[in-house]
């Protein structure tokens, strides 16, 4: 058995941001159990030692599996802040088991079927045009992250929430500061509080005046005032899970198209190519690297490897992800083949709630992008810096020539 | 091989992701509250593969197949 660090864990090498870390695939290729070591990140749980789980046969096993539990194991934090700043996270649902679990998922899931997002392609069709054509104007050597990575998904966000125009670039400077992890801890605190007050102001108006957007059905299918503070929270916590996750995609995918350019011209050029490009993308990409942990509540033989009740599991979704038993040649890059079921998304009841809707921006957004700059390319000569220490790894900047 | 497949959902279970949707929309629909609808429940050979690939993808384990 091999103890991993955190830092192994979802850290990626230097130069190679579509890899785990070594010793995560070795313990994968050569089935050896692999145990996290200690972590602050699960306060009150520093003797334990989770089983890491690398295979995608086990990740899925475990994902779907009803004996173990998100709300045994907890909220992962970084201090005294479960759901907050310091490490934002979607908690609520995922920290919460069935039959709680259940009503909870239903209400939010009428929002992100496929039929109500796809209804949202022509905003983001416009959201998307906008941002390159803000990028046009930085012009080249401008930070693609910056300019249309971060705002895409922020400013879908707002559509979504039906947050007015004349709101939006507040919206945006306030979530931006929030995710800053360069900023000091009070100034994104104060940041978050700022976001929940228009968040509870926004709620109130369309309490008045309904209008058609998620806020406006969320708020008649709640009814009562003692709900506006969840509401105001869980409109928030949909921000925070959607924005960095598909950010990061979208600078990362845009990075690994660049590295291979016969697949980055068929994105740009065969429209059917959009689909299996997306979950390829995804796949590689695989932007929250490892899950939250769940805690089994009874004995669970995994093909051999036992996991006891009370025992808290990790399952490693980006080692699962290029698991030779998933598909052939995982480290390649492929829009041409059937795309596997990656588990980029996670699996089970808690699998991604916003999935259709990144989908869709990946979707628009990446072909949109090679199509409005042919010559698109690197700038600079050292590898993009990476995020650290977050719970979504992704590129900090990605200067861009065309 | 039979020539047609049985196909069942379990409504209760279904979470909405709207994977089967996407991997076969003439096979699975979603209703407003993003519960699984089966358009129909038998299918022929040609469709065999992408229904089979929405079992192997529902998150909720959902869906099951059978050859008559």
């Amino acid at each position: 058995m091999t103890t991993v660090t955190l830092a192994e864990l979802t850290g990626r090498p230097t130069g190679c941001p579509f890899t785990p870390h070594p010793v995560v695939e070795r313990g994968r290729d050569a089935g050896e159990p692999l145990r996290l070591e200690p972590t602050p990140m699960l306060p009150g749980r520093e003797d334990v030692q989770p089983h890491v789980l690398t295979r995608h046969g086990d990740v899925r096993a475990v994902l779907a599996d009803p004996r173990f539990s998100g709300e045994r194991a907890g909220s992962p934090t970084t201090g005294d802040d479960p759901v907050g700043v310091a490490a934002p996270w979607p908690g609520m649902l995922l920290l919460t088991d069935p039959p709680a679990h259940t009503p909870l998922r239903r209400a939010l899931g009428r929002e992100f079927t496929v039929r109500r997002v796809e209804g949202l392609r022509p905003a983001v069709v416009r959201i998307v045009e906008q941002a390159l054509d803000d990028l046009e104007q930085a012009g080249p050597g401008a930070d693609l992250v910056a300019h249309f990575a971060l705002p895409v998904p922020s400013l879908v966000i707002c559509e979504l929430l039906g947050v007015p125009y004349a709101d939006r670039a507040d919206f945006q400077r306030r979530s931006g500061v929030m995710l800053d992890m360069s900023e000091a801890e009070d100034v994104r605190r104060r940041a978050q509080q700022e976001m929940l007050d228009y968040t509870l102001g926004l709620v109130a108006r369309r309490r008045a005046e309904p209008a058609d957007d998620l806020i406006s059905r969320l708020v008649a299918a709640r009814g009562g005032e003692a709900d506006d503070v969840a509401l105001a929270t869980t409109c928030n916590l949909l921000l925070t899970a959607g924005h960095e996750t598909t950010a990061h995609t979208i600078g990362l995918g845009t990075l690994l198209l660049l590295q291979n350019p016969g697949q980055l011209e068929l994105v740009r050029d065969r429209p059917e190519a959009v689909g299996p490009a997306v979950e390829e993308i995804l796949r590689q990409c695989s932007v929250v690297a490892s899950t939250v942990p769940r805690r089994a509540t009874a004995d669970v033989d995994l093909g051999g490897r036992l996991i006891r009740a009370g025992e808290d599991v990790v399952c490693h979704l980006l080692a699962a992800n290029r698991d030779p038993a998933l598909l052939e040649d995982p480290a390649g890059l492929d829009v041409t083949r059937p795309a596997p079921p990656h588990v980029t998304f996670g699996y089970g009841i808690h699998q991604c709630l916003g999935q259709q809707l990144a989908r869709l921006e990946l979707g628009v957004a990446l072909p949109a992008l090679l199509r409005r700059f042919p010559g698109l390319h690197l700038a600079g000569d050292t590898p993009p810096a990476t995020t650290t220490g977050a719970f979504t790894f992704g590129l900090t900047s990605l200067p861009v020539g065309w | 091989m039979s020539a047609v497949d049985r196909v069942r959902v379990e409504a209760d279970a279904c979470v909405g992701a709207g994977t089967c949707v996407l991997t076969a929309p003439d096979v699975f629909d979603q209703d407003d509250d993003g519960v699984v609808v089966l358009l129909t429940d038998r299918v022929g050979p040609d469709r065999r593969g992408a229904v089979r690939d929405a079992v192997a993808r529902c998150p909720a384990r959902a869906i099951r197949v059978q050859g008559d």
